[in-house]
């Protein structure tokens, strides 16, 4: 750094930019110490249970059985089948929010879905229990408590931060592809739908892909109302079936474990595995916006 | 002088407050080329806009007065603006390929209009890229991404896909403002072989086009439409002090 100035450096520049760059880096630092730490506490799972345990359809830790098919699939289920729904809900409300809705309904539901996504998800897995899974029981399952109702509370948790990405997306589309559609007798529908969405592709990949990373990582919630059975969901009916996802068995055991036991080490180990998933889950997002960048112009 | 194509009568357009056209009033004839041209915040965009209904979707503006397209008043409710946009295509200042091959965006307008079947479809394709003189140059290249072509083939391409949907008339909106001298020259002859049947309102990105392809020329400032001939006179011998002043170079 050297300032182009021949008068001496500035004090308070110096001292800002040293607190800048120490908060910056230490930033980087904690998440590295992070990674580093699970890092340290899950490899050893890995060495210590056989690999055909580890791939085995079962988890029980008591039997020292350490199938984590289960919990990946449980866990691989829900997510899908979330995003599943909250795809076409979340991607139709924005473009009902950016695109159709008049001023006055925007600056309501805008600030409206905004909030949505502060519900602490204590009070979203709360209402699941009490209100969704009454009615998937109606629908026929077994339980209340089933993959499907934590895919149900799961989209909705996730549909925030989708429709806010989607919409902003859209709103970068340029005007003059409106009107270069309008102009060649599209209606406004078909402008929307066959130019100014597609235009605005990537960035919705995008809000997917945060959405799913969402979604995946989320405990409390998903552990309240999925019932908690580690079984593999294999089966057609699966979905209204119990399931059990990798957060929930970190979440519902990691309190009774024995420090340093192989059981704890697994649990991590599974942390391992789930910070992989999101990890790649960001990748996917991060180079579309990087490719969406290279194109330039055309977006 | 030949048939009239557009009637603009008493023209008056407000941005909320702001006026941006005041009581314009001019006819414009079929199969030439009409220059509208003035410095900036003139009104000759928002012209181009109004004739296919574009501002439509702007919100919190007025329009008062009436425009007729082959003698029908286009802002009457019987109007059926994508029709009306089909018959008066539009081609802007910036070349803005439609993501997608170049047989996509040329064939995009006819697919809304439900025009089908793959013989019809290489018959519009080459009919709307020769009139736009871009055919040569890409027809190895149809189903490369528009976005590789260059400016001003991106450029020509803008104006084959309004071509493709056969409109009767075609604005311009400063179609070169972003186009090198070649470029330039290649949309200008263009732009000549197709006024043998399309009748064309261009605004140009200068004055000196706007002398090269005018038959006829309409000046605006601030709003106002200050002096409206046949091209060759209104740059040669303008009456009106205003023009002769921009025209000169004096102010804009």
């Amino acid at each position: 750094m050297n300032p182009p100035d021949k008068t001496q450096r500035n004090w308070s520049t110096f001292f800002i930019e040293a607190l800048i760059r120490l908060l910056g880096f230490s930033s980087i630092g904690f998440v590295l110490l992070i990674f580093l730490f699970l890092l340290q506490e899950g490899i050893p799972a890995f060495f210590q249970v056989p690999l055909g345990n580890l791939l085995s359809e079962l988890w029980y830790p008591t039997f020292d059985l350490y199938g984590i098919l289960p919990l990946l699939l449980g866990s691989l289920l829900i997510t899908l089948t979330a995003i599943l729904i909250a795809v076409p809900l979340s991607v139709g409300t924005a473009v009902l929010v950016r695109e159709a809705a008049p001023p006055w309904v925007r600056e309501v539901l805008k600030p409206m879905i905004e909030a949505l996504a502060g519900i602490p998800s204590v009070v979203l897995g709360f209402l699941g229990m009490t209100l969704v899974a009454p009615i998937v029981q109606k629908l026929g399952a077994p339980t209340g408590l089933t993959a499907f109702t934590g895919a149900l509370i799961l989209a909705y948790m996730s549909m925030p931060t989708i429709i806010s990405v989607a919409e902003d997306a859209l709103d970068t589309v340029p005007k003059s592809y409106r009107d270069a559609g309008l102009s060649m007798g599209a209606t406004k529908w078909q402008t929307i739908w066959r130019v100014v969405v597609p235009a605005a592709r990537s960035g919705i990949v995008t809000a997917v892909m945060l959405g799913l990373g969402r979604a995946i990582g989320e405990t409390m919630a998903v552990m309240m109302v999925t019932g908690n059975a580690a079984r593999m969901p294999l089966s057609l009916d699966s979905l209204f079936r119990p399931a059990r996802t990798m957060t929930a068995t970190i979440a519902a055991e990691m309190g009774e474990v024995a420090h340093g036991s192989i059981h704890y080490h697994m649990l991590f180990g599974i942390g391992l595995i789930l910070f992989t998933l999101t990890f790649i889950i960001n990748l996917i997002a991060a180079s579309t916006i990087f490719k969406k960048r290279k194109k330039g112009g055309l977006r | 002088m030949p048939k009239t194509k557009i009637n603009i009568k008493n023209i008056s357009y407000f941005y909320g407050e702001k006026q941006a056209l005041n009581n314009v009033t001019l006819d414009v004839p079929e199969k030439e080329i009409t220059v509208f041209f003035g410095p900036a915040g003139g009104g000759k965009t928002t012209i181009l806009r109004l004739i296919n209904r574009l501002n439509d979707l702007v919100e919190g503006t007025k329009l008062e007065g009436k425009i007729y397209v082959d003698g029908r008043d286009i802002y009457s409710p019987e109007t059926n603006v994508p029709d009306l946009r089909r018959q008066v295509g539009m081609v802007f200042a910036l070349p803005l390929p439609l993501p997608g091959t170049v047989r996509e965006n040329v064939l995009y307008g006819p697919m809304l209009a439900h025009i089908n079947g793959r013989a019809q479809e290489d018959e519009i394709l080459y009919r709307s890229l020769s009139q736009a003189a871009l055919w040569d140059e890409v027809k190895d290249r149809l189903d490369d991404p528009a976005s590789e072509l260059s400016g001003g083939q991106q450029q020509r391409l803008c104006i084959a896909r309004s071509l493709a949907l056969e409109p009767d008339v075609l604005l311009l909106d400063e179609p070169t403002s972003g186009l090198d001298p070649i470029s330039t020259a290649k949309v200008e002859e263009s732009l000549f072989a197709l006024k043998e049947e399309y009748t064309i309102i261009i605004v140009p990105h200068s004055i000196q086009q706007a002398g090269r392809v005018a038959d006829r020329a309409a000046f605006f400032l601030m709003g106002e439409l200050i002096e409206y001939k046949p091209g060759k006179e209104l740059f040669t011998n303008p009456q009106q002090e205003k023009t002769e002043d921009y025209i000169t170079g004096r102010f804009g």
